[in-house]
């Protein structure tokens, strides 16, 4: 196993909102409440959980576009959270992101060429035509002609649009990607395009991932690692085959349980799934999730479990399943 | 399956090669409103533009014999009580309401259109209290801040551009809020920071451009209030000094002779409402063309 690119340790983010007048009453969202990982060189690793569980939050702490509160984030060898002005900036090659939504993530007024060239220009990487010939290769990297570059966002279909969004991304030569969600907002078809895509780009230029989806068929396709997310804290990590085959955390076992499976001989009944996720602002004492867990019993509701790693398969829970 | 990569054709013009002409009659008869405000806009500025040559007199010489001549064939529309031609004096005046529009709600533009981008942009604190500056900038009715300005500075040209631009200031402030609270969640700002953007080029080359219609659409509508404003100063005595001619300043010494000569005042205020009403159709137009929200709305 290499030196891992990104280590993550502890890294909390509180929303404090409030709300009311003339005497406001302020909630704390723990959107992200202390979770650990690390991603090592050219892995993917993937967060996993329901919507409002805080993992893309943690993505954008990683990269520092939401400031974290708390916890220690460093890659390679540097201090992210210290990292100001210039450093930050050197920083940003080396990460960088990619966004959900393809409409959203384009300026709508700028042609893609200078889209692309502009963060060669910025960070003095290239300029004028040397930048648009730099742009011309990122295009053919992700797979559109060089015709594309004098044409504007509105003219690119979705799944063409998230292919620009990732050679924006690749600009700066980054080692690590962090996605958020990065197919989850195209058609079934595309999403398989664009998921060999990023594959490819992993294999070939050995780029580290962040992956962050809901969806558990890409993340079990495209991972090696996962982590399972349950508000604002990490639940369960390890080797995708190994989280998904045998979970230890009920949680796991309830969301892998409710994720469809493609073969109709398979179809059976669907596993009874409890409730909903409880909001962040007012979580559950004790486990978050012992209000839908169906193994739950008296210290569920009074202590947070420890974190557990017998075997390379970490996991938080007082009654875990049996890991045969 | 390879449709992926395979780019939309540019659409291409196929039909008949359309002259200027043919282009022109298929816009008035779409846009009536817009076509006429137009029109009406353009006469202004040529007259304003060739006021030199096509002014049958000088607008300040004093023909003293033909004083308070109704229109008739040598003076078109008239003299006033100092003999001076009010065909000539209503074409050098639209010079003076143009430059005091458009150089004041330029300014306006740029300082408060700055304001309020970089104040939603920040957001929180800052934006608030901005903000509430500039509604109290904006309970003053807008005559009431001019007269104050001028009056404290004096009629001055310039005074006159200060005293309008600060009046639509804080508007413009909020013009280009809006859209900014909005754009600033929007990914490709987002990937603008994670790409190492400063502050400065993603508020002025990322957002600036997407924001840009809106703001020069209300500044067509508010170059008719400026006129307006500049004409109801230069009416009370505050605008540019005497023997300038300015439609405001015209009609205010029409008054004294309305009963035997009212041309003198009708005159000017037909221009005033005139150029009003062609910029007030022009901004209409291109607020709807710009907005569909609000198309075929009054």
């Amino acid at each position: 196993m290499s030196h891992p690119t990104l280590e993550v340790v502890g890294l909390k983010k509180h929303f404090v909102v409030g709300k009311g007048f003339p005497r406001p009453v302020t909630t704390t969202v723990r959107a992200v409440d202390g979770i650990d990982f690390h991603v090592d060189q050219g892995e993917a690793f993937g967060l996993v959980g329901e919507s409002g569980c805080g993992k893309s939050t943690a993505a954008r702490a990683v990269l520092r576009l939401i400031e974290p509160d708390a916890g220690a984030i460093r890659f390679a060898d540097t201090d992210v959270r210290a990292a100001k002005g210039s450093a930050l900036n050197a920083l940003r090659r080396h990460m960088q992101m990619v966004f959900q939504d393809p409409y959203s993530s384009l300026n709508p007024r700028r042609s893609i060429g200078r889209t692309l060239a502009e963060p060669l220009a910025v960070h003095g990487i290239a300029r004028g035509k040397a930048g648009r010939a730099m742009a011309a290769s990122l295009l053919a990297e992700v797979g559109l002609p060089d015709t594309a570059l004098d044409r504007y966002p509105h003219e690119f279909s979705g799944g063409q649009r998230q292919r620009i969004g990732i050679a924006r991304a690749l600009a700066l030569q980054p080692e690590l990607l962090v996605a958020d969600e990065p197919v989850s907002a195209l058609d079934v078809s595309v999403q398989a395009q664009v998921l060999l895509l990023l594959k490819e780009l992993q294999t070939r230029r050995g780029l580290a991932f962040v992956f962050v989806s809901h969806d558990l068929g890409v993340i079990r396709w495209f991972c090696s690692r996962v982590a399972v997310m349950y508000l604002g804290r990490i639940v369960e990590q390890g080797p995708v085959a190994r989280v998904f085959a045998r979970p230890r955390h009920p949680y796991t076992q309830m969301l892998r349980d409710a994720s469809p499976i493609p073969d109709p001989a398979q179809r059976g009944v669907l596993p009874r799934v409890v409730g909903e996720i409880p909001s962040a602002a007012a979580p559950p004492p004790g486990c978050h999730f012992h209000p839908r867990c169906p193994r739950a019993s008296d210290i569920c509701r009074v202590s947070y479990p420890e974190w557990n790693d017998p075997d390379g398969q970490g996991f938080a829970c007082h009654h875990p399943l049996d890991p045969g | 399956m390879n449709d992926a990569t395979q780019l939309r054709p540019k659409l291409r013009w196929t039909g008949t090669v359309s002259t200027g002409v043919s282009a022109a009659l298929r816009f008035v008869t779409r846009y009536p409103a817009t076509s006429i405000g137009a029109v009406l806009c353009l006469i202004v500025v040529a007259a304003a533009l060739l006021a030199p040559w096509i002014s049958p007199f000088d607008p300040n010489d004093q023909h003293i014999i033909d004083r308070l001549q109704s229109p008739n064939t040598t003076y078109l529309l008239g003299t006033d009580s100092f003999g001076r031609d009010v065909l000539s004096r209503i074409l050098w005046g639209a010079r003076i309401s143009l430059l005091v529009a458009v150089t004041s709600i330029a300014a306006a533009i740029a300082v408060g259109g700055t304001i309020g981008m970089i104040s939603g942009y920040i957001g929180g604190r800052v934006d608030l209290f901005v903000m509430q500056t500039m509604d109290v900038l904006l309970s003053f009715p807008s005559l009431i801040l001019g007269l104050i300005v001028v009056a404290l500075l004096g009629p001055e040209l310039i005074n006159l551009v200060f005293a309008i631009a600060l009046t639509a200031i804080a508007p413009f402030a909020r013009i280009a809020r809006a859209p900014v609270l909005s754009l600033k969640e929007r990914a490709f700002i987002e990937a603008g920071r994670a790409l190492g953007f400063s502050h400065t080029r993603i508020l002025f080359v990322h957002l600036l451009p997407n924001i840009l219609s809106e703001v020069l659409v209300m500044g067509s509508l508010w170059m008719a209030t400026a006129v307006r404003t500049e004409a109801s100063l230069s009416f009370i005595g505050l605008g540019v000094k005497p023997p300038t001619a300015t439609w405001g300043g015209m009609m205010r010494e029409g008054f004294e002779n309305i009963l035997d000569a009212p041309w003198l005042s009708v005159w000017p205020g037909i221009a005033i409402l005139l150029l009003v009403l062609g910029l007030n159709m022009i901004g209409d137009g291109l607020r709807d063309a710009t907005d569909p929200r609000l198309r075929g709305e009054a």
